[in-house]
């Protein structure tokens, strides 16, 4: 297929002397929702970092075809000294679109907050304004490293329904990093199983259920016990 | 137990809440007078009594007359000469420092080539100067100046580093996912993040400035608040000492209070433990 949005090949990517990263092709499609799903230290947010430009260093090619690719961290990482508005509208400086960044604000449920500071919003609020400084560049892919692994369950299942909405409203392709097999399996239209170190893409899972999807559903539940078979036999658990 | 929920204070800005935050305040500062005025109060009475001789411990309210005398003459002339030594000598150290500061901590190079300079200027007490700039400098303002300027050098440029170096390598990375230029980079992120330490700096270097100002006055000066305290001992007069340092004290507390004045606006973003108050 010629459509992809990314195509990305890593023949090997190395950390002093051991490799991380081995033999990884993966492609994204236009709004396409992927989920890398694998053990903390497998290497999966190295290959999202290679995704970004972020890590340089390595053995393989980047073919991107998306023209703006955004970062969502781990972390909400906002500046401390600017308003969540501000945060919103980082990278244009100063001069950045007020009526976009209000647009964002109250699209991730943050109606009011224009002028908080970080300090005063919880861990959730944090998220959502990464989640909006991510959107503000509109780009066609953003990169999310374990964004929500950080707030409490029920937290986390709000801010993956929000994700699927803004997602679908601005038709952005997902590319998810996670370790969490719920969270990989509701919100992906594929999800790559990785192996442990060095890391390949053990197996790809299919999740043919349309959006919205319901938590309960009977081929999510199948599909956790295949993906843990799976883990089980690389050894992560 | 019954468990009973405490309603919310959700009107914030009431005026109720505005006006009690000001006693609030007032009771603060009254806090704060206490132990002074009772020290004050204290001194007066051993003195009256006759505890303790006035012709070394002059009473509070004499001191005051002392002060009120002075300020109708040669105060103000020996305040101001102090005032525009600190602040020249601050303004060359300070800045100096800062340039040289961002330099080592931006930059691996400079650091390399630069910093055990500086450590090894660092490990000299700064008064150890104090000769060598008289016999080079002479004994008018020049000597004088460079060395406030090398009293507040050393603090300013090592919590400007030490900020730089502390900004955590997460929102830097921010930054270098939008791409932004080196320059930009530095004006959005890095200055920003380096400030609380840099404002330290700034303090801390504030006093010191005062500190070489007096030890420079004390040896070699005409006018300015150390001669005066020399002067006062000199001419046994206790009360003139102790009206100088008075007046070192307001004038160090009047600088300070700016910087963290400035401070306090700058950085009302940190998310910071403010100490607990009395009620809770």
């Amino acid at each position: 297929m010629s459509e992809h949005l990314l195509d990305i090949r890593v023949e090997r990517k190395t950390f002093a002397s051991t490799t991380v990263l081995q033999n990884i092709h993966l492609q994204l499609q236009p709004r396409e929702t992927v989920s890398l799903l694998g053990p903390s230290g497998c290497g999966k947010s190295t290959l999202l970092r290679i995704v970004a430009g972020l890590e340089k260093d390595f053995q393989g090619e980047l073919d991107s075809r998306a023209g703006e690719v955004a970062f969502v961290f781990q972390e909400p990482r906002l500046m401390p000294w600017l308003t969540v508005e501000q945060n919103i509208g980082f990278s244009a400086d100063n001069h950045y679109d007020k009526a976009w960044v209000a647009q964002l604000i109250d699209e991730v449920g943050l109606t009011g907050f224009a002028d908080a500071l970080p300090k005063a919003l919880s861990g959730g609020m944090a998220q959502r304004v990464a989640i909006a400084r991510g959107l503000y560049s509109r780009p066609d892919v953003l990169l999310l490293d374990e964004p929500f692994s950080a707030v409490d369950a029920f937290t986390r299942m709000k801010l993956q329904d929000l994700l699927l909405e803004l997602a679908e409203r601005h038709a952005i392709a997902l590319l998810l990093v996670t370790h969490d097999v719920d969270e990989a399996l509701y919100l992906s239209d594929r999800v790559l199983v990785m192996d442990n170190r060095p890391s390949r893409i053990r197996q790809e899972l299919a999740v043919q259920l349309a959006h919205p999807r319901d938590r309960r559903d009977p081929l999510l539940a199948q599909l956790k016990a295949l993906s843990l078979t799976e883990l089980q036999r690389a050894h992560v658990i | 137990m019954t468990s009973k929920s405490k309603p919310l204070p959700l009107e914030l800005p009431s005026p109720r809440s505005a006006t009690l935050s000001l006693s609030n305040a007032w009771r603060l500062r009254l806090k704060g007078l206490a132990l002074p005025v009772l020290i004050i109060l204290v001194l007066e009475c051993i003195v009256r009594i006759g505890w303790l001789p006035s012709y070394q411990m002059p009473a509070p309210s004499e001191i005051a007359l002392t002060l009120a005398d002075l300020a109708e003459g040669a105060l103000w002339k020996h305040i101001s000469a102090s005032l525009l030594r600190v602040l020249l000598g601050f303004a060359i150290g300070a800045g100096l420092a800062l340039v040289f500061a961002a330099w080592v901590g931006l930059s691996r190079e400079a650091e390399a080539w630069l910093e055990p300079t500086f450590a090894g200027l660092r490990s000299i007490p700064s008064l150890a100067w104090v000769p060598l700039l008289l016999l080079w400098l002479g004994i008018d303002e020049t000597s004088k100046i460079v060395l406030i300027a090398i009293g507040a050098f050393f603090p300013v440029y090592l919590n400007g580093v030490a900020a730089i170096r502390d900004i955590d390598r997460k929102l830097v990375e921010v930054g270098q996912m939008y791409g932004f230029s080196r320059t930009r980079l530095v004006r959005r992120i890095l200055l920003p993040a380096a400030l609380p330490g840099l404002f330290t700096g700034l303090r801390s270097g504030m006093s010191l400035a005062w500190m070489f100002l007096v030890a420079a006055e004390l040896i070699a000066a005409t006018k300015g608040l150390g001669y005066l305290l020399s002067d006062g001992r000199e001419t046994s007069r206790p009360d003139i000492v102790l009206a100088a340092i008075i007046v070192l004290a307001l004038l160090g507390k009047l600088s300070d209070g700016i910087l963290a004045g400035l401070e306090k606006r700058f950085l009302a973003w940190r998310d910071t433990f403010n100490g607990q108050s009395a009620e809770d």
